[in-house]
């Protein structure tokens, strides 16, 4: 048998890239032999979104005004549904694999966590428009939309922009099973559970006791939401929405290296106290 | 590091005094391991022989950068393994008894994933898998199947297989062959002696199997309740504790058989579960 160490003469740069492609390439082959259950998912969250647009017609007085709301509604549901999707997939990065009991085998490689949460990250950005794309036809079959002013490079690059500090906010709630293996998952559904009531996703914020909507100002969903909606609803212009941008780029960057340095610190307490196991 | 520096490197491991103890309830600590010291030279393989809850993982997981000591020192080829972990990850791979894997992904694609990680790509690792496989005797035509229709002796060849193709230079076997039929656990057993001669490898192997440790080792170690009380050939241990067998010498140096000391220590871990 040849024996070939190839791999060691490499630089660092390259076997990092290598990695985050094996991660995910890795979940693509997770997602394709799990293919029924994310059907199921999709339908599920497909008809989710349909009954939601549906309150909104039922809302509406006039035409013009179901349409708007119906839209309003549908564009949070369809936001959430990927931004989430996105945070999850991020937040059970640890706890998947001890899941699957392979957490030993992938923290004694030689790939930082720095490729395995950037793949992570790149596979569920992926994932998610396409998932967001399928939902987008199957709701457009049912509702008119109100979107004759959308202007969709603006609603992509807000979303573009999201995504960034969505990945960093999972990176940091990812950090919880290392911490707890028995209840640090259900910390991050908590995480979410926040995020869905203070983002304004189904209402305004306005809506939300007077000590609640400040709140919303740490949530990258609020902004980006608050963004989409202009630019598809009222056709605003990219430029024209630094208020919603601003906090947008600060939290991009802001969360991914500080979701790096708390999961780094997670996993320096994990070895330490030994909780670093495939079980909890 | 690179490669030729490492292949310069007198010993594959070095433990110096390496303690590690786990908090029970407050104030309350168990030892997994009690100023382990031991040296592995290059190319050599030595088994450490135990029974169950004697440390044997933990020692392994201290290597393999799992698990961080309370104190002492752990040298991978002359590299610090707790103070620059990644550059000692890049020259080991472990088998552990339990064949981590994907258990609804293929073999291909779980082997696929685990090169990748060390930073072999697709291009590199499927010649690579294919030779390997065959030379571990897996029909090819199942590297499509998902790992959990695979018997536990197939999937452990296929964690063997994972290991060899990031051509580690130090290789932690823990329990590689336990809970596996007679017939797989030959096979197991014939890979690694292959490893030992095509690959250049060092190889600590951990196991509860003393035949398989004086088959396989050139030095076996007895570790007990965290401490490491013997180190030396086979020979030299029964030569030292004036017995023929193995079994004797973990006897004599023990002060009960190896079966005596799991049912103990079973006994031990059941009972706060018992409270």
């Amino acid at each position: 048998m040849q024996i070939t160490h190839s791999q060691l003469d490499k630089p660092g740069w390259m076997r990092e890239i290598i990695a985050i492609w094996g991660y995910a390439q890795r979940n693509y082959f997770l997602t394709k032999r799990y293919f029924w259950w994310e059907v199921v998912w999709l339908v599920y969250s497909t008809m989710n979104a349909l009954t939601i647009g549906f309150i909104g017609v039922g809302f509406g007085t006039t035409s013009e005004e179901a349409a708007k709301v119906t839209t309003f509604l549908l564009i949070g549901t369809l936001l959430w549904s990927y931004l989430s999707m996105i945070f999850d997939l991020l937040s059970e990065t640890v706890s998947w694999e001890r899941w699957e009991g392979t957490i030993e085998y992938t923290f004694m490689s030689p790939a930082s966590r720095t490729a395995q949460l950037v793949g992570m990250g790149i596979y569920a950005v992926l994932y998610g428009i396409v998932r967001m794309i399928i939902m987008l036809g199957a709701i457009s079959l049912f509702f008119d939309m109100s979107l004759g002013n959308a202007n969709y490079g603006a609603a992509l690059g807000i979303l573009a922009i999201c995504s960034i500090s969505l990945v960093g906010f999972g990176m940091v709630a990812a950090v919880m099973p290392l911490l707890s293996p028995e209840k640090g998952q259900q910390v991050t559904s908590i995480f979410t559970a926040v995020l869905l009531l203070i983002s304004g996703i189904y209402y305004s914020i306005d809506v939300l006791p007077g000590w609640m909507q400040p709140l919303a100002n740490i949530s990258p969903v609020y902004y980006a939401l608050n963004g989409i909606r202009n630019a598809l609803l009222e056709g605003a212009t990219f430029t024209s929405q630094w208020e919603n941008i601003w906090p947008l780029l600060i939290m991009g960057l802001i969360f991914p290296p500080l979701g790096l340095w708390l999961f780094k610190k997670g996993e320096w307490f994990a070895k330490k106290t030994g909780r670093l196991k495939r079980s909890g | 590091m690179t490669l030729e520096q490492v292949r310069q490197a007198a010993n594959a491991l070095e433990l110096r005094d390496v303690e590690k103890k786990f908090k029970k309830k407050r104030n309350d600590f168990s030892y997994a391991l009690k100023g382990v010291s031991l040296t592995v030279k290059r190319g050599e393989v030595v088994g450490i022989l135990g029974p169950n809850g004697s440390g044997k993982s933990t020692l392994v997981r201290v290597i393999s950068t799992l698990t961080l000591p309370d104190s002492g020192e752990v040298r991978v080829f002359d590299i610090d393994a707790v103070k620059e972990p990644r550059e000692v990850q890049r020259f080991i791979n472990r088998v552990s008894v339990e064949a981590s894997f994907f258990k609804k992904l293929s073999s291909l694609e779980n082997l696929l994933f685990g090169a990748k990680l060390y930073g072999v790509s697709d291009r590199e690792s499927r010649p690579r898998i294919k030779e390997i496989l065959e030379g571990i005797g897996f029909d090819h035509k199942r590297v499509g199947e998902p790992m959990e229709h695979l018997s536990r002796g197939m999937q452990q060849k296929i964690a063997l297989a994972r290991a060899l193709l990031t051509s580690p230079m130090l290789m932690l076997l823990d329990e590689p062959t336990t809970g596996l039929d007679p017939r797989s656990k030959k096979d197991v057993q014939t890979l690694i002696r292959g490893i030992r001669q095509d690959h250049d490898s060092s190889i600590l192997l951990c196991t509860h199997d003393m035949g398989e440790a004086e088959e396989l080792c050139d030095r076996i170690g007895i570790l007990l309740n965290g401490e490491l009380i013997a180190l030396d050939t086979a020979d030299g241990l029964r030569s030292k504790y004036g017995t023929s067998s193995l079994e004797d010498v973990f006897m004599k140096a023990t002060g009960t058989s190896l079966d005596e000391a799991e049912f103990v220590q079973d006994m031990a871990e059941a009972a706060p579960a018992a409270d």
